[in-house]
């Protein structure tokens, strides 16, 4: 028989390995999955994983990898706050976007005006959108005790209507000829998230993304909000005693969570989207969540499976042109990750050991 | 004598790091009350879970009747006639007695039928009972009836019980004791599991003494001193703690008609405390566990907030104070869940120390954690009370329990208290650290600091404090001073039995 014996310590190098464990896990099974609808597993691997780094056309794919990037590790950051203090925000798709409607709401109303503060009061603005939609779920935890899970997902719903009916009405274009949609923000100077540098997909979300993962690392390692948080993930009534205020603590972590999403969303709409739209929203809040436990509730751990995901969402598109793979294969293929990932993370903290059931 | 009724020959179980069981052999009659001595740790509990069926050894042999026996889980030993009560109740509180009952059996008999034998047995044993009651109502002395009657139920010929006495009153030991004294007389074979001497005299005919893991020495109990039986546990000799002379001085914390709504279903409210605690003194407030003793806890520290008047610390109201500013003013605790309460497991010694020393010792500026300040106020703490191990980067749940216990009583002294609050000071802790404590508290006192201990150990409170008070079911009696207090007095304060009454057998 089989036993799981908890370590005295959690294991440090079994920490470190997991996730690259699971990652070449993902990609055996992912193997025989492609292999079973007929592709050729090693070229479907290779298209995922190579293709987009250093294959014949990398040059157009690796700003990609920073554009979609981007939003995943900002949404992921403020996740995986909450998620260290056992506060489970699983709607920051509904942050993101209601932030990228606020974001793009106040440029537009500012168009046709050309100014230098637009940028900065659209970056303020998608923050709020985003804190505003987070902070749904959490008055209503802190004075109810509702469910944020929930609460929080079911707002994402209420989101895309929003979304829908931005797009329809308030935020359409008037010269769009009666299609839904708003104007083209990056048509709009003061407005476009452009990039920073030409073809390289650096805008200003990646670096907010990469300051957000600094501020995250000193918060969580060397500030008493970051200590409190992970003390609460830990031992809750060991908080309580410490003096951590629950309710402050899920204000801070659902708020500051919506806050960055909202961000993703508004540097979305404003620089590689371009438009509030129906289909704006294309899932980065949901995967997000495969981030910030693929990095393992790690500032910096985010940031390198942010860097994954995007690839294999790159890569996976590639193989769904260029191979035919469904997309769906592709999904289960991002879902076995987060599989493995979560079951590997066990040898962190147990042993596996073998013992006979017989008893002399 | 007879053949034995169970014989365990050269039991042997090894954890990772840890021999629990080394060599074990013993044997054990029928109709005899077998007591199996040694401190937290010793490996008792290991060799009892073996006997039930709950773990199995790596080495050696059980014989049941002259029978090779080795249960494979607790229900193969509950058919050969091997019942246990544990420390832990394992009770559904939201459910009838009858009801629980039915959920430990194997092949529960009608609700009708049940009731009737519940009341048939009980009766019999002097253990009233009323069958309809819901648990989350009764003492933890008739919770602990429940988990008996559960046993007897099934005509068991081994009882073991594992420290059934730590939820009781002297008055409701007096009554356990009556019922397994019958119990024996009927021939059934007890296991009494335990680390209270006085009480292993009275009760036991036989007792076999363990010591980190290994049989150190058999004895009739009550043709052996306590002494004797204590250095045989311990395996030296060791000195009782010197209460150096101490003041008492001035009020420094005023409880006054404190009263406070438990925060859980099943929690005991506070109804109405009082107590002026002085400098240089020790109160010791003792009680049977679920009587307010964590809710007392939790509104000096600061968890439950109350009026602000109910509380003063030095003449200051700090009833609404949060835990931090109490800390500042010097008002420090420490709770009785060692893991998850006073320490976080997972997190390190260091980030443990920063748990409640960042106001006290300075361990922050202006938010910002100062890492290497707390592993310097982590080390002060390993090194002045000896707590053994590796470092301040080893997690707090790698330290046993009484490692652990002595860096958190040590955190909290280390910080010079005005007022020092404590809950189980030396729970589950071996008996060295156990002293070590109960000195480190005495000292503190000493140098002028208020204490006040509450504490199911009524010998330590003895021990170590100046007066006695005690809770039941959330209401604290008139303090008494503690020398020349007797055990019988004690027990009343604590309740009594608690209205439970011997039936006239």
């Amino acid at each position: 028989m089989i036993v799981l014996e908890k370590r005295p310590q959690p294991s440090r190098a079994w920490a470190i390995a997991t996730p690259i464990l699971a990652v070449l896990a993902t990609m055996l099974f992912g193997g025989l999955l492609f292999a079973v609808l007929g592709k050729n597993p090693v070229e479907a691997i290779l298209t995922i994983f190579y293709d987009p780094l250093l294959g014949p056309h990398a040059g157009y794919y690796r700003p990609q990898l920073l554009v979609k990037g981007a939003p995943l590790v900002l949404i992921a950051i403020g996740l995986s706050l909450g998620f260290k203090a056992g506060i489970w925000n699983i709607g920051a798709e509904g942050q993101y976007i209601v932030g990228a409607i606020c974001g793009a709401g106040v440029a537009l109303a500012f168009y046709p005006l050309e100014a230098w503060y637009i940028f900065p009061l659209m970056v303020l603005g998608g923050a709020f959108g985003g804190w505003v939609w987070a902070m749904i779920p959490a008055l209503l935890k802190v004075r109810f005790g509702t469910n944020e899970i929930l609460v929080s997902l079911m707002l994402v719903y209420v989101a895309e209507q929003l979304l829908a009916s931005m797009s329809l009405g308030l935020l359409r274009n008037p010269q769009g000829l009666g299609f839904p949609g708003s104007r083209n923000l990056q048509q709009y100077e003061s407005a476009h998230n452009a990039e920073l540098f030409a073809n390289t997909g650096m805008h200003w979300g990646v670096v907010a993304a990469l300051l957000s993962v600094i501020f995250a690392y000193i918060l969580l390692n060397q500030h008493m909000r970051g200590f409190h948080i992970r003390l609460t993930g830990d031992a809750p009534r060991a908080a309580r005693f410490a003096g951590v205020r629950p309710a402050r603590l899920i204000l801070f972590c659902l708020g500051s969570g919506g806050a960055l999403a909202g961000l993703a969303g508004m540097f979305e709409v404003a620089g590689p989207s371009g438009v509030v739209s129906i289909d704006f929203n294309v899932g980065y809040g949901f995967t997000a969540i495969i981030v910030a436990f693929l990095g393992r509730l790690h500032p910096v751990g985010v940031l390198l499976a942010g860097a994954l995901l995007a690839l294999t969402y790159i890569g996976g598109e590639i193989a769904q042109s260029n191979l035919g793979l469904p997309a769906a294969a592709i999904q289960v293929f991002q879902g076995m990750l987060l599989f493995f990932l979560l079951a590997l993370d066990l040898l962190t903290n147990y042993r596996i050991r073998a013992r006979q059931t017989g008893v002399a | 004598m007879n053949a034995p009724l169970l014989s365990l020959q050269g039991i042997t179980k090894a954890y990772p790091g840890v021999v629990a069981n080394d060599d074990v052999s013993f044997d054990i009659h029928n109709g005899q009350i077998h007591a199996l001595l040694g401190e937290n740790g010793a490996g008792k509990s290991t060799l009892v879970k073996m006997v039930y069926g709950l773990v199995q050894p790596d080495q050696g042999q059980m014989l049941l009747n002259g029978q090779r026996y080795a249960p494979p889980e607790p229900r193969a030993a509950r058919t050969d006639g091997i019942a246990m009560v544990f420390q832990h109740f394992s009770l559904f509180e939201a459910l009838s007695v009858a009801e629980n009952i039915t959920l430990g059996m194997e092949n529960p008999p009608p609700m009708s039928d049940l009731a009737r034998r519940i009341h048939e047995v009980s009766t019999a044993y002097g253990l009233p009972l009323d069958p309809s009651r819901i648990v989350g109502d009764l003492s933890a002395g008739e919770r602990q009836r429940v988990e008996i009657i559960r046993c007897l139920l099934q005509d068991p010929a081994l009882l073991i019980m594992d420290e059934p006495t730590s939820v009781l009153t002297p008055q409701e030991v007096e009554i356990l004791f009556r019922t397994l004294r019958k119990l024996a007389a009927e021939g059934t074979a007890i296991l009494y599991i335990s680390h209270k001497l006085e009480e292993i005299r009275t009760l036991c005919d036989h007792a076999t003494v363990l010591r980190l893991g290994k049989v150190v020495g058999e004895c009739t109990p009550s043709e052996t001193t306590a002494r004797e039986m204590a250095e045989l546990m311990v395996g030296r000799e060791f000195g009782s703690p010197l209460g150096a002379g101490r003041t008492v001085g001035d009020v420094v914390l005023g409880i006054d008609g404190l009263s406070v709504r438990s925060p859980s279903a099943f929690g005991t409210s506070l109804k109405n405390v009082s107590l002026a605690l002085c400098k240089g003194e020790i109160v010791g407030i003792g009680g049977v566990a679920g009587n307010g003793q964590d809710e007392l806890l939790a509104a000096l520290s600061g968890e439950i907030l109350t009026p602000p008047d109910a509380i003063e610390l030095l003449g200051q109201p700090i009833g609404h104070l949060r835990p931090g500013e109490r800390r500042h003013l010097g008002l420090l605790s420490a709770p009785e869940e060692r893991l998850g309460h006073a320490a976080a497991p997972d997190m390190t010694l260091t980030e443990n120390a920063m748990l409640t020393g960042s106001v006290r010792e300075g361990l922050t500026t202006a938010g910002f954690l100062k890492w290497r300040a707390a592993e310097g106020f982590a080390r002060r703490i390993i090194e002045a009370f000896d707590v053994r191990t590796p470092g301040p980067d080893t997690v707090a749940r790698a330290l046993s329990g009484g490692n652990l216990q002595k860096f958190v009583i040590g955190r909290e002294i280390l910080q010079r208290p005005v007022v020092l609050v404590v809950n189980q000071p030396t729970w589950g802790v071996d008996a060295a650290a156990a002293a070590a404590i109960r000195q480190a508290l005495l000292d503190l006192a000493a140098q002028g600091a208020a204490v006040i201990c509450i504490s199911q150990d009524l010998d330590e409170l003895i021990e170590i404090s100046d007066r006695f008070a005690a809770l039941n079911e959330g209401r604290l009696s008139e303090p008494r001073d503690t020398a020349g207090l007797e055990i019988e007095e004690i027990g009343l304060m604590m309740g009594g039995a608690h209205g439970m009454e011997v039936a006239h057998v």
